[in-house]
């Protein structure tokens, strides 16, 4: 993707019927460390890769607890998911204070690509560069959404979004049809081994990662960094050698341009 | 020519009683089950106590309607302070927010008469008193309510001072054990009862102490 005379405004179209602005804004989630969500009938898992800009600093907080049913994980720039995350846990608590009831997580989820429509078609506003994987549990079921920058919102049975997501992808749609049935704790197991696909041979530790859950009686939280080590220990998941897999799915990182290097070419403001 | 006056009020009054004792690792806090309206009973079975934080009980008599739009009011602000804090408001903390809540409505007020239990943050026991717009303190101990002119006079008798001897009259947390504090509050209910008519049918008591939450019940005098 280059420069060209259509993108500057948002609110421009390109010759092609393309509004590059957003396409750009897709572009920062995919600059983002990885983000990787997984669903079954009765639970949903969320994780992703802990980046810090420096060995000095503490990593950036990319899962949020909405509301004791939904959680989100989110990829490129955290600052406006902080935002975005803030928006979904006032509409929450709007909502179960009026109907007393948890928010239906297909409801949040529109009003959360609505948000990011308006943005879309205001030359005096920028999209939203960041996506949102949002997991949670309502009457219907465990659902697993995806929120892009377009405004768009897609269901999912598992993705992942950010750098190196497609070695997380590949792992995923090699095991997908066995997620809907499930135990918890081999959702969790998958999540994992989802994630040191996006590792590319960096060891797999609880330092590295954040792992979320959700699901039938169980309230939305982040398991803390002991019990993570201890499914990593137990799983035996470590990442010395790339697996075969890793090797084919090199050349399809990032976008059409040069392939986004590791964190050294990230802004900073994006993690 | 006199000035028109409504020919209807926005309040109700729905009686009932609500007691709180602060312990030196404990506090109870109970109310009441009955319901009413004038002279009639509308349920022998309504909870006007409400469980706020983790260390925060909350009971009010009143009416119940505003009783009820208060305790949401509270619940989502402490949901948003959980958000922003990562953590549970202590009960100091919540008392000051109600105290702000009641005012805020200062020129349409929550018929609510507020008594607010917990554990401080040091673990002891802490009971804060509320009018209907938010004038509140910390005490030893409270009652509010339909019964309340009955039974304060008698927590106290019981309650005001470690000794009679000792003056001024300190407002302390009472060095009763749960169980004696628990079988104290039973007796100002049954006290109550007897006398007050929008007070009986059922006790119901929370106590909050390092372990957690229990709830226990007792019946009343249905008449």
């Amino acid at each position: 993707m280059f420069r060209n005379q259509y993108d500057t405004d948002v609110t421009t179209w390109s010759p092609a019927g393309r509004l590059f602005q957003v396409e750009y804004a897709m572009e920062a989630v995919k600059q983002g460390s990885a983000a990787i969500g997984l669903r079954s009938k009765t639970h949903v898992v969320l994780a992703c890769v802990n980046k810090s800009t420096s060995e000095l600093s503490s990593h950036q907080k990319k899962i949020f607890k909405v509301d004791d049913h939904i959680g989100v994980s989110i990829a490129g720039l955290t600052a406006d998911g902080r935002v975005l995350s803030r928006y979904m846990r006032n509409e929450c608590i709007n909502y179960s204070y009026t109907y007393e009831s948890p928010l239906p997580v297909g409801r949040l989820v529109v009003q959360l690509a609505d948000k990011a429509q308006v943005c879309t078609q205001r030359s005096w506003k920028r999209p939203y560069g960041v996506g949102l994987l949002v997991g949670g549990l309502d009457e219907s079921g465990a659902h697993l959404y995806y929120n892009c920058p377009s405004g768009n919102y897609f269901e999912y049975q598992a993705f992942a979004i950010g750098s190196r997501s497609q070695a997380a992808k590949t792992y995923l749609e090699r095991k997908f049809e066995t997620f809907t049935d499930s135990s918890r704790d081999n959702l969790v197991k998958d999540a994992l081994f989802a994630l040191r696909e996006t590792l590319q041979g960096e060891k797999l530790t609880s330092s590295v990662c954040t792992i979320a859950v959700v699901g039938v009686g169980e309230a939305f939280h982040i398991l803390d960094q002991e019990t993570v080590q201890g499914l990593i220990n137990e799983f035996e998941i470590v990442g010395e050698e790339p697996t075969p897999a890793d090797e084919t799915a090199a050349p399809d990182q990032g976008s059409g341009a040069a392939a986004p290097g590791p964190s050294e070419d990230v802004a900073p403001m994006d993690i | 020519m006199t000035k028109q006056h409504a020919n209807w009020s926005p309040y109700d009054i729905n009686g009932g009683t609500v007691v709180a004792i602060a312990g030196a690792d404990y506090c109870v806090i109970a109310a009441d089950t009955r319901m009413s309206t004038g002279y009639s009973i509308l349920t022998r079975d309504y909870s006007k106590i409400i469980q706020l934080a983790d260390k925060s009980v909350m009971a009010s008599s009143g009416f119940q309607a505003d009783v009820r739009a208060l305790q949401k009011v509270l619940e989502a602000r402490h949901l948003i302070y959980q958000h922003q804090h990562n953590k549970q408001m202590s009960c100091p903390a919540m008392a000051q927010l109600l105290s702000n809540t009641l005012y805020f409505k200062r020129f349409f007020p929550y018929y609510a008469f507020n008594v607010l239990g917990g554990l401080d943050s040091e673990g002891k026991g802490c009971v804060f008193t509320y009018d209907a717009v938010g004038s509140y303190e910390r005490v030893g101990y409270s009652s509010q309510g339909s019964g309340s002119t009955l039974i304060t006079p008698y927590l106290d008798n019981q309650l005001k001072s470690p000794s009679p001897l000792l003056l001024p009259a300190k407002d302390a947390v009472t060095p009763l054990s749960e169980s004696e504090a628990i079988d104290l509050v039973k007796t100002c209910f049954v006290s109550a009862t007897e006398r007050d008519i929008y007070t009986g049918d059922k006790l119901e008591i929370v106590i909050l102490n390092a372990s957690g939450k229990r709830r226990d019940y007792m019946e009343l005098r249905k008449d």
